[in-house]
């Protein structure tokens, strides 16, 4: 196949940035769409251009490192992957393909596709836990936990942080990436005695790095490489509810 | 050979003698420990956030020391023990099915091919069970029953149900359970993360590990941390392969400059490859993604018993079809150990009887499985493995047999640590898998898991407690001259990458070490090959000095210099990788020597000469590095040629 990509070259935090084109010709089928990346970066080394930056890692599509804007698509086009595992069958010869990093108040540019999204971090410091320090632990078999309760919890903890979810939503909130922790952590009964504390916890970082609010337009979960649902945001309303009328405090206070 | 000398052997490993269940126990009581007052005045340095560094900067400021972590990563949760799959094993016998920490201590020491510690590999038996208490504790949502109690399942190289697992993401949630630990810690002041951030050399003043130079990749600052000790989790080596299951960005560099400024490196190699991977499907291959371990449980490996046989695998009848692993070995059948179970795909491919378009590839097939329990069963189990195949190779699991092949994937040898996890620099400990502890040389599946966890949540935290509390350290500041130097010695080599401005990228120069590593250094080794090996990665790396581009500069994100200076070190490894492959005259777990085979094709241990660890020692470039033994003594699994018959 051969391709036209126009990329988002953007040299730094203060540079204002630009789409540049690129042709890339004999793409493979075969190919994922970071080893067709890959493909352009060795070609502009050898023709003395710097290559794009773009993160990736595990290439497995778990660790979340990866996040491309793919035609306008968090992940691209093809549904529960992310951009990693995303193959070049998906696409046609002679497409034109807009690659552009995920754009977003809490998630500043670095370089290129290369964003910040240390503000995940942040929210995840701010009560995204259950405190049980080292060697306090119980027998794990003392508490049973329903079997639906925990794949329920398993459904949400498989959130890989990544971020497609703030790039899609029009007002860049990080509300399916909260509600996401929150609802593994209240699922099971480990997590119960922090569970009002925590959300007030999380919900105020949230707000604090620069995350917009949640107006249900559920684009998040329509691009979620996870397929993390909706309805966990709707938990974690409930919960903040109940927090709040319980007067519950961040955590530690 | 003029490649190495022989040096002192390793008399003393720090493990207490006696009885060994009781050595964990009196170790912990021996150890010094550290008043709860002292400890806020004690920085220590965990570099890599994966299972063992996550755990053990986590628990360590939990402890009250004050710690300061660094990742290469965005964040801390993406270190690529999230990419783990099949599970984590522990000795808690809750399917009352035999098992006993004793058992999976001697699975363990089997399962290694008998090149690992008994006391070590004991102690990670011992401390199984806590870890799983740990894990369901912070909230990590394993496989459970109707009942509400965890689940477990089969995996290779035992006989009992052991492995505790949360769908084919057990490494993710075990991580995540212990990010989430770290993020509270950070949250709360007690350790200061450092993300994008890399470990470029070691400060070692008075023959003591005190502290790190480390690179902002976002803005390029090179920075010198000083500490009371210094612990490596910076995970294994497997990237000198250029195709691996690790993630890209995984590499020996941290370890690597510790054990020039001194650190011992043993058993490099012992590498794992793994024999449930994708097949590579071209040259622009980037990674090799694995298919786990635990699909083996369900899924019945076959190739056409005939050479040549092209057809369509559901064309071909039962009875011209070869379950080579079930005839072969009856009693383990498709779970035998990972070491063998690769290289019998190997056998099979080398007689001609491979499939797929490049004939590197054998079938593991769930028609069987999904008749006997219904293709539901089979995607709550594996549903997510399946979607993963399929989007990378076009192909339905469901209706068609995966094609897998034999991936590196995890790397046994590793800095060479006493049985405090301590190196052989005094305050520089090293974890997980950038030790070479417990697996001797083959891992078990399910076993890194157990052992990232243990040694970070349970073992490092009690022994670095101990070197601590073992006299002050002498106050030093960045500006000490050690340090300086280090940081010079940084600064110098980036310029030097920078200044070569020739007309090769740097992948292309990983992808060619690779291809000489996994011809000779990879399933089956043998004299003449390694030495060809030695003879081409010395070429290769003086022409990678000579002729490799890195564009850019070392100001800002700058990814092909990270890339560049990996690389620079995988060329050394690599080289002493062939060096230890080449003075093993045997075969053991997954070093497999074509030399050394029983009649029937095994790999052929030589305990007389080889029952020790390989621990060498650095001394200069272009200079023969330097052979310590460690012998490892057997007192209650004794060796026998392994079988899975």
């Amino acid at each position: 196949m051969n391709l036209t990509l126009r990329i988002w070259r953007q040299s730094g935090p203060q540079d204002k940035g630009r789409m540049v084109a690129y042709q890339v010709d004999d793409v493979s089928p075969d190919m994922s769409f970071l080893e067709m990346l890959d493909v352009l970066n060795e070609r502009l080394i050898l023709s003395g251009e710097e290559p794009v930056a773009f993160d990736h890692d595990c290439r497995e599509g778990i660790c979340g490192m990866c996040g491309l804007m793919i035609n306008g698509e968090a992940h691209g086009p093809q549904r529960g992957t992310t951009a990693c595992q995303l193959h070049m069958r998906q696409f046609s010869d002679g497409d034109t393909i807009d690659i552009e990093p995920w754009r977003a108040r809490a998630f500043p540019v670095v370089k290129d596709l290369v964003v910040n999204r240390g503000a995940f971090d942040k929210i995840i410091a701010a009560g995204g836990y259950i405190t049980a320090p080292t060697g306090s632990a119980p027998e794990a078999h003392a508490t049973p936990v329903a079997k639906a309760d925990a794949d329920a919890a398993f459904e949400a903890a498989a959130c890989i942080a990544c971020g497609a979810c703030v790039a899609a939503c029009p007002n860049g909130s990080g509300m399916l990436f909260t509600a996401a922790k929150l609802t593994q952590l209240s699922l099971l009964p480990q997590g119960q005695p922090e569970r009002y504390t925590r959300v007030i916890g999380m919900v105020d970082a949230h707000d604090e790095a620069g995350f917009g609010g949640c107006t249900n337009a559920g684009e998040c979960t329509a691009v979620c490489p996870k397929g993390i649902p909706l309805n966990t945001i709707g938990r974690l309303n409930r919960d903040y509810l109940k927090a709040t009328a319980k007067g519950a405090g961040t955590p530690g206070s | 050979m003029d490649l190495f000398t022989e040096g002192d052997p390793i008399a003393d490993t720090k493990a207490p003698d006696g009885p060994v269940e009781t050595r964990w126990d009196r170790r912990r009581f021996d150890a010094k420990l550290v008043n709860p007052a002292n400890r806020r005045r004690m920085t220590v340095i965990v570099v890599g956030t994966g299972l063992a560094g996550g755990s053990a900067a986590a628990t360590l400021a939990e402890q009250g020391y004050r710690v300061r972590s660094y990742c290469y990563q965005d964040s801390p949760r993406r270190a690529h023990s999230i990419a783990a799959q099949g599970g984590i094993n522990a000795a808690k016998n809750y399917r009352n099915d035999g098992d006993s920490v004793h058992r999976l201590f001697y699975d363990t020491v089997k399962g290694g091919d008998f090149r690992s510690r008994e006391s070590n590999v004991h102690r990670l038996a011992e401390v199984s069970v806590n870890i799983i208490d740990q894990c369901v504790a912070q909230g990590v949502p394993f496989a459970r029953e109707y009942g509400g109690l965890l689940d477990t399942r089969s995996f290779g190289g035992a006989q009992v149900q052991r492995t505790f697992y949360a769908r084919g993401q057990t490494g993710q949630q075990l991580l995540l359970g212990a990010y989430q630990a770290l993020e509270r810690q950070i949250g709360l002041g007690n350790v200061e993360m450092n993300e994008r951030h890399e470990m470029l050399e070691l400060v070692v003043v008075d023959g003591r590990a005190r502290g790190i130079v480390v690179r902002d990749m976002v803005t390029g600052e090179i920075s010198t941390e000083m500490a009371d000790a210094v612990v490596l989790a910076s995970g294994g080596y497997g990237n000198v392969f250029y195709l691996s299951t690790n993630a890209k960005g995984c590499n020996v560099t941290a370890t690597w400059r510790a054990h020039r400024k001194g650190a011992y490196f043993a058993n490099p190699c012992y590498t794992q490859i793994h024999p449930t991977c994708i097949p590579v499907s071209g040259d622009h291959q980037s990674k090799l993604t694995l298919m786990s371990e635990s699909l083996r449980n369900d899924g019945r490996v076959w190739v056409p018993k005939a050479k040549g046989d092209d057809r369509a695998p559901r064309d071909i009848p039962e009875d011209e079809r070869d379950y080579y692993l079930e005839r072969i070995y009856p009693s383990f059948g498709n779970l035998v150990p990972r070491d063998i179970a690769s290289r019998a795909a190997k056998n099979v491919c080398d007689e001609g009887r491979g499939v797929g378009p490049t004939k590197l590839g054998v079938y593991l097939d769930f028609a069987d499985a999904i008749t006997r329990l219904g293709r539901k069963a089979i995607e709550a189990k594996y549903g997510n493995l399946f979607e993963m195949y399929e989007r990378i190779t076009g192909e339905d699991p469901y209706e068609v047999p995966m094609r897998i092949y034999p991936a590196v994937h995890y790397t046994m040898g590793g800095l060479w640590v006493d049985y405090d996890l301590q190196s052989t620099i005094p305050g520089l400990f090293v974890i997980g898998e950038a030790n070479f502890s417990d697996h001797g040389a083959n891992r078990l599946g399910a076993s890194a898991l157990m052992q990232g966890l243990a040694d970070g949540y349970f073992v490092l935290p009690a022994t670095i407690a101990n070197y601590l509390a073992s006299g002050a350290l002498e106050k030093v500041d960045a500006g000490h001259p050690a340090a300086v130097e280090a940081r010079a010695e940084v600064e110098d080599r980036i310029r030097r990458l920078l200044a070569v401005d020739g007309d090769r990228t740097v992948d292309s120069f990983h992808r060619e070490l690779g291809q000489i590593m996994w011809e000779h250094c990879g399933m089956e080794r043998s004299e003449a090959g390694l030495r060809k090996a030695i003879d081409e990665i010395r070429a290769l790396r003086q022409e990678f000095w000579k002729r490799v581009r890195v564009p850019g500069s070392g100001e800002g994100l700058n990814q092909s210099l990270e890339k560049a200076g990996r690389v620079a070190d995988f060329f050394e490894l690599a080289e002493l990788m062939c060096i230890d492959a080449l003075h093993r005259e045997e075969s053991c777990g997954g070093h497999f020597r074509a030399e050394h085979q029983t009649p029937d094709g095994e790999a052929q241990r030589d305990d007389d000469r080889f029952a020790y660890v390989a621990a060498w020692e650095y001394t200069g470039d272009g200079e023969p590095v330097v052979l310590h033994k460690e012998d490892l003594k057997f007192e209650y699994v004794h060796p026998t040629q392994r079988s899975y018959k």
